[in-house]
């Protein structure tokens, strides 16, 4: 059944059947119709942020957590190309968003008009896929196109971009149909005799090993239980990069902790020696695979992937099985069962060994000190005195980043939020506040730097005006922390434009957003000001006064191989390590 | 040899390269050209020809046919990172699946008098070309053929008074009776 309407209206009617009930975004001229309809009803609530920048973080952060669509509104010209980072961000890290933005009218396309910019054009390289809609007939298919072309296959961010005459302009809107899109159609399921061979190649490793990404998340908490069965049902190490933290529990036995630059060393080593590897949802990161000549050499490697174009891009596989993880780790755990006892229970015995040895190593071991507090202290105490509340951690991206992801500890997928594939400082604290709109009685702890979280600081106006809780925690060490320790590798410790000069008194600046501020500098007190922040109703900015100068290790050095990681107890002059061809790399 | 300084790829080896001819059926909205120029520029791939038009006018299909030049593990690349695109239905490999009908049309102008004007002509007759416009000095011939047979007469036309060349670009076909949408799907994909 159609129903006539404003294409104004039809937005907001399609958010309305597709479910969604949160939106982020700032308005201007060229999306008033839309703000106008949204006005004017009372199912989808609106959140206004402010920076367009922070509005596609927050929408990332909502959808991470919750699993659903994130939705943006944005004006034109300006609004969309703040946007443009936060769309990036959501690409490389394959999250589902659908962003409106507004445009100036169709006959003045071209003009150079006010507030316009060629939107379609420059999200064309940072979306999955981009509209511009020209007639008010090819309106409501584009946008529930737009919801399906978010969701399936490999997710990501989608834009459709609306002149403000067709969001006047009246049409016959039709809600969402189940038919299929006449090109798009992702493969789900997965080839059954190449899953059959993987299931063969893995019940006769003798060195194996799983290393599991984002897409397991993506895949939803189904995908993680069926990931856990599997991974249970085989007694195998298992490790994960950044982006899949989460979907196994930190806590058992057979977690091996994440893996990469700045991973454990019993993960990198058993990547490096396994005879197995058996890829779920990750993509061969560069921060992953460290040099990639060198990259687990002896091994056999399986790869399942819902984008086939990640199937031997950057290294390439034995078997690929393109389909959605959940999909195929159902077929695996099903067909498991008909090879169990094939398994070398020997070799995998001699196998946990030699990996318990690289565990002894104690790879995050740490000096502490009882004068200053020590960042892998503080993330300690954090994850002690929160472990057991429903808990929510998003990053921004630097030491503090890395440190989150070693020292904090999750066993539920959607739990952790962060800027994966493009790095994005300022990621954090708009994402903190997606998810505490998603969640609105649970625990959002924003891990940030000093520096990061200025770049979208803004958004603590935001925090304020929905009364949002989020925690902002702040490891202050006065240096953009990762810049400075590469200078210090590579640079010979030249310091160029890493200390965060003139920062702000943060304890001030969150009385200023209505907030509460605390200062910390004593480790003896730290556990009695965790517990202040995380005891009051409202937001807080917790400056963490934190050691100056620590690294971040364990770390691979650039040009090195998983083998040749550096120790935190490395003893020697750091700025010898990296040699002058590393020094080339990122 | 000098080391590579990618992060990325740090082998001096440089595997070979080959030529493979890409069709590939997209739906002819708007931008969709812009999308896969986008996708090669964007990730580094080459574009030697690239020829496109709408081949079912009803439909809104349109056929591009793309020549690139790359290692097995980039043309693989170039393959799925098509296929992924929203708007793309069928990426078709012509090179891997034989030896496909390749052919290209040029229009080329040239300008003589006496002995040259005639043996432009000559040769003209001897390639097969039509002359489509004719002058007291000058013609403009069209010839169609593969692109090797292009190139040899247009360097000939070079030595009688060359003025201007327009070359279409590749249109490509599979031999025999199988449809390109019929063909057998590339590994991973689904039909569309």
């Amino acid at each position: 059944m159609s129903r006539e309407m404003t294409g104004a209206e039809m937005v907001v009617q399609t958010l309305i059947d597709q479910g969604v009930t949160t939106l982020f975004g700032y308005p201007g001229g060229a999306v008033l119709p839309i703000y106008d309809a949204l006005f004017q009803q009372d199912s989808v609530k609106h959140v206004l942020v402010r920076h367009e920048q922070g509005a596609v973080h927050a929408a990332e952060g909502y959808a991470r957590s919750s699993g659903k669509v994130g939705v943006v509104l944005v004006t034109s010209g300006p609004g969309a190309t703040n946007a443009v980072t936060g769309l990036t961000d959501a690409l490389m890290d394959s999250i589902p968003l659908v962003c409106f933005t507004g445009q100036v009218p169709t006959h003045l396309i071209g003009s150079d008009a006010f507030q316009e910019a060629d939107t379609v054009g420059i999200t064309r390289h940072c979306t999955k896929h981009n509209y511009l809609v020209k007639s008010i007939e090819d309106l409501p298919r584009i946008l529930h196109e737009a919801f399906y072309v978010a969701q399936n296959g490999r997710p990501g961010p989608v834009v459709i971009d609306i002149p403000k005459d067709i969001q006047f302009k009246s049409g016959k809107y039709e809600k969402p149909r189940d038919n299929q899109h006449k090109t798009y159609r992702p493969q789900i399921k997965g080839d059954l005799s190449k899953i059959k061979a993987a299931v063969e190649m893995i019940a006769q490793a003798k060195r194996p090993v799983f290393y599991t990404g984002g897409g397991v998340i993506n895949a939803g908490p189904h995908a993680a239980q069926l990931l856990r069965e599997l991974v249970r049902a085989t007694g195998y190490p298992i490790t994960s990069t950044l982006m899949g933290l989460g979907a196994y529990p930190a806590h058992d036995q057979q977690w091996l902790g994440m893996l990469g630059m700045h991973g454990t060393y019993e993960a990198n080593l058993a990547m490096h020696g396994c005879d197995l590897m058996v890829n779920i949802g990750a993509r061969f990161d560069d921060r992953i695979t460290g040099r990639i000549d060198a990259f687990s050499p002896g091994s056999k490697k399986i790869h399942i992937d819902i984008d086939p174009s990640s199937i031997n891009k950057n290294v390439k596989v034995d078997i690929g099985i393109v389909g959605d993880c959940a999909h195929v780790l159902e077929d695996m755990v099903r067909l498991w069962k008909d090879v169990a006892g094939q398994v070398d229970k020997p070799a995998i015995k001699a196998w946990w060994l030699q990996i318990e040895g690289w565990r002894a190593r104690k790879s995050l071991a740490y000096k502490n000190s009882s004068d200053v507090i020590k960042p892998q202290y503080a993330l300690e105490r954090l994850e002690a005195l929160t472990k057991d509340r429903k808990r929510f951690i998003t990053t921004e991206v630097g030491q503090h980043q890395m440190w989150a992801a070693q020292y904090l500890h999750f066993d539920e997928p959607n739990r952790w939020m962060t800027s994966g594939g493009l790095g994005t400082m300022g990621y954090g604290l708009p994402a903190a506040v997606g998810v505490q709109l998603a969640h609105p009685k649970d625990l959002v702890v924003c891990v940030a730097g000093e520096a990061s979280v200025l770049m979208n600081m803004q958004e603590m106006s935001t925090a304020a005006q929905y009364r949002l809780p989020i925690k902002i925690f702040i490891l202050n060490n006065e240096y953009m922390g990762m810049v400075r320790q590469w200078q210090e590798l590579l640079h010979g410790g030249r310091y160029s434009e890493s200390y965060s000069a003139a920062l702000p008194d943060f304890v001030k600046l969150a009385e200023a957003y209505h907030a509460k501020g605390i200062r910390c500098d004593d480790p003896a007190k730290l556990d009695a000001a965790i517990m202040e922040m995380i005891d009051y109703p409202g937001p807080v900015i917790f400056d963490c006064l934190v050691a100056k100068e620590e690294n971040c290790f364990p770390m691979i050095p650039s040009g090195k191989a998983h083998n040749e990681m550096i120790l935190p107890d490395f003893e020697g002059d750091t700025g010898e390590i990296i040699d002058a061809k590393g020094k080339q790399l990122v | 040899m000098t080391q590579s300084q990618s992060a990325y790829f740090l082998s001096d080896a440089q595997p070979p390269t080959r030529r493979h001819t890409v069709a590939v059926i997209v739906d002819n909205e708007p931008g969709v050209l812009a999308r896969i120029a986008g996708m090669f520029s964007g990730r580094g791939y080459n574009i030697e020809s690239l020829t496109v038009s709408e081949t079912e006018h009803e439909k809104h299909v349109s056929r591009i046919t793309i020549v690139t030049t790359g290692t097995e593990k980039v043309i693989e690349q170039i393959k799925t990172q098509l296929d992924r695109l929203v708007p793309v239905h069928r990426v078709v490999d012509l090179t891997v699946q034989g030896e496909a009908l390749e052919r290209e049309l040029c229009l080329v102008k040239v300008r003589g008098k006496g002995d040259t004007r005639v043996e432009a002509l000559r040769l003209a007759g001897a390639f097969g070309a039509h002359t489509l416009d004719a002058t007291l000095n000058s013609f403009v011939f069209e010839l169609t053929g593969t692109t090797e047979e292009v190139e040899r007469f247009i360097r000939l036309m070079g030595a009688v008074g060359l003025v201007e060349v327009s070359r279409t670009g590749i249109a490509a076909m599979s031999r025999g009776a199988e449809g390109m949408l019929e063909a057998a799907l590339p590994d991973g994909a689904q039909g569309r």
